[in-house]
């Protein structure tokens, strides 16, 4: 087992993954950018070290600083959390290269399923579900409109190294396709310095459904059911939960399953997530696996009782997953609010500032994970995020209903945020039934 | 000040308590021939034992040309690492150091190595005066914005 972790990363996940090496026995390297200096949960590791500037791009993404700190401080792994180097494959090797465990896939797994055009033949290969569309990349018009008229209209352009929703494109009609096939392109050359697109059926109003999975390097992999993440705003999430309402057990064991069979045929270990829709009528639908721990983690770690980020460690230091897939069960129903410092009357403008007063829920079922206290100022120069608010309860009406009590308790004086969009959305009778799609939140606010 | 001579006489270090409480000074030492005395505020006056030979004459209070080094202010400014890794003082481990106190550097001159992944990185001054403290020692870690030297640009 290691002895010493550098963790990669800033905030609340960083936090998380302190907590986790506490608990487990190994000692912590902290890594901070000017904008975090003198941040409380820094005392909480062993050592810190400033690795330059307040901009990501001087200090948390500098991987020769990251790796330098490790070596300095005698990290046996790096955990690089989520956001920053945790999807670099090259820093993955970088870190491997200089004998520092990275806790995350190889960096070959990475690579591929970082590519989703490549990604999605894999899918087929492991007899997984893709959304309709092109065998490969989209080499002109002439195609676009062949495979465009095949699969169907409305169309959706992808990048193949896209992410995070950008490059991307709808087409409703044969006339659409051609502009919407150059803004595209073009798109992607810029965010991504990779013009390649493939085109998928667009999918009307899906959920987003996605299973959280777990695999050692001795061949086991595990499944810890899905999250229904569909509460979006711009492609970014707001609400996630589990299990995913309203779909039959069948269902969501068959997602699940394809989601186990995605993760062996990409030859992955260590924590990931499969991303699918879900239609209306159930069909569901490979769209990309996350290589690596996700913000909404601790949701599937409530309703399941398994710790993630110990779990990461443990399989990385090359041990077997203690647990079988019998072994885990789906208990109760899991809610979490993402609070922002953002405000959701002013179009969630961000609001970086200083913490004056907080008063944070508690009770029965009641999580907080977040790295912020009073007094704390929160820096401009990363995202939004302050903390998460999560519930577990028995049931899903018990769990809006904690989750609604625990949004009027929190009290965070100083900076706005966006707990009073929460208390609107989950009061909100279409969240209620469970009838929650991808665009449910652009509809309706 | 005083009309004596004598900064033992009584009633000029009377004079002295007085001018230390106007000007809110906290110590005092005096010397003449080979005697000396400090005066504290709060504390009690008390002989210190006496030096063989006369040293500098001390300044009453006021802060003299000759003060010894003080290293804060606004003269002073500190040259920070750039990088995270390990400090070396010098070239190698049997060369004297690239620096010491009280040299005299300018903005080329190279200061320290900061070795990092191996690379063995040399750091240069940025800034030119007179070098009035290290920070750090041979082989401690640095990270980026960590002080390891004091510089007085006025030197």
């Amino acid at each position: 087992m290691y002895k010493r972790i550098l963790v990669a990363n800033r905030g609340e996940i960083a936090l998380r993954v302190i907590r986790a090496c506490k608990e487990l026995g190994i000692e912590t390297i902290a890594i901070f950018s000017e904008g975090d200096r003198g941040a409380a949960y820094l005392d909480l590791a062993d050592e810190a070290y400033c690795v330059g500037g307040v901009r990501s791009n001087e200090s948390y993404l500098k991987i020769d600083r990251v790796i330098s700190a490790a070596e300095v401080g005698n990290a046996d792994a790096i955990h690089p959390g989520y956001g920053f180097l945790a999807e670099n494959a090259h820093f993955n090797d970088v870190c491997r290269n200089c004998e520092i465990d990275f806790i995350g896939p190889l960096p070959e797994s990475m690579e591929k399923l970082g590519d989703k055009n490549t990604a999605r033949k894999m899918a087929r290969a492991a007899d997984v579900p893709v959304v309709p569309g092109s065998d490969g990349l989209i080499e002109d018009v002439k195609e676009a409109k062949r495979v465009a008229a095949e699969i169907g209209f409305p169309v959706l352009i992808k990048a193949t190294a896209g992410g995070g929703g950008k490059g991307m494109r709808v087409a409703e009609t044969e006339d659409d396709l051609e502009n919407a096939l150059q803004a595209a392109q073009q798109e992607a050359a810029a965010a991504f310095g990779n013009a390649g697109i493939y085109l998928e059926k667009y999918v009307g109003n899906p959920r987003h459904v996605e299973v959280q999975v777990i695999a050692d390097q001795h061949g086991n992999v595990v499944h810890l059911w899905e999250r229904d993440c569909s509460t979006q705003r711009r492609h970014q999430k707001l609400i996630e939960e589990s299990p995913a309402t309203n779909l039959p057990t069948e269902v969501r064991t068959a997602i699940c399953d394809a989601a186990v069979r995605m993760i062996r045929e990409a030859n992955y270990h260590n924590a990931g997530t499969v991303e699918f829709i879900v239609d209306k009528d159930h069909n569901f639908y490979f769209i990309e696996v996350n290589a690596r721990i996700q913000v909404e983690h601790p949701v599937s770690e409530l309703v399941t009782g398994v710790d993630l980020i110990k779990n990461q460690i443990i399989v990385a230091a090359g041990e077997k997953l203690p647990f079988t897939q019998d072994d885990i069960t789906c208990e109760g129903h899991a809610i979490e609010c993402r609070i922002n410092a953002e405000n959701p009357d002013k179009n969630f403008q961000p609001c970086p500032g200083k913490i004056e007063h907080l008063v944070i829920p508690g009770g029965l079922g009641v999580r907080w994970d977040s790295h912020v206290y009073a007094g704390y100022t929160v820096p401009p120069y990363y995202d939004s995020m302050i903390g998460k608010l999560l519930v577990h309860r028995p049931t899903r009406e018990e769990a809006i209903a904690t989750m609604l009590r625990c949004l009027e308790e929190l009290q965070v004086g100083g900076i706005e945020t966006t707990a009073s969009f929460h208390k609107k959305v989950l009061t909100h009778p279409e969240f209620a039934a469970g009838t929650i799609d991808t665009k449910f939140v652009e509809r309706t606010f | 000040m005083a009309k004596s001579s004598n900064v033992f006489d009584m009633e000029r270090l009377l004079q002295y308590v007085d001018f230390m409480k106007e000007n809110d000074l906290t110590e005092i030492d005096l010397e003449q021939d080979g005697q000396k005395v400090r005066l504290s505020r709060g504390g009690v006056v008390q002989p210190l034992a006496a030096a063989p030979a006369p040293a500098a004459a001390a300044a009453p209070a006021a802060p003299a040309d000759e003060a010894p080094a003080d290293d804060e202010g606004d003269h002073i400014v500190t040259i920070d690492s750039p990088m995270v890794g390990t400090f070396y003082g010098s070239p190698n481990p049997d060369s004297p150091a690239f620096i010491k106190v009280g040299d005299s550097i300018s903005s080329d001159t190279t200061v320290c190595i900061v070795e990092a992944m191996k690379v063995f990185n040399e750091i240069s001054a940025d800034v030119s005066g007179k070098v009035v403290a290290i920070l750090v020692n041979d082989q401690d870690p640095v990270d980026c914005g960590k002080p390891m030297f004091k510089v007085d640009t006025r030197g």
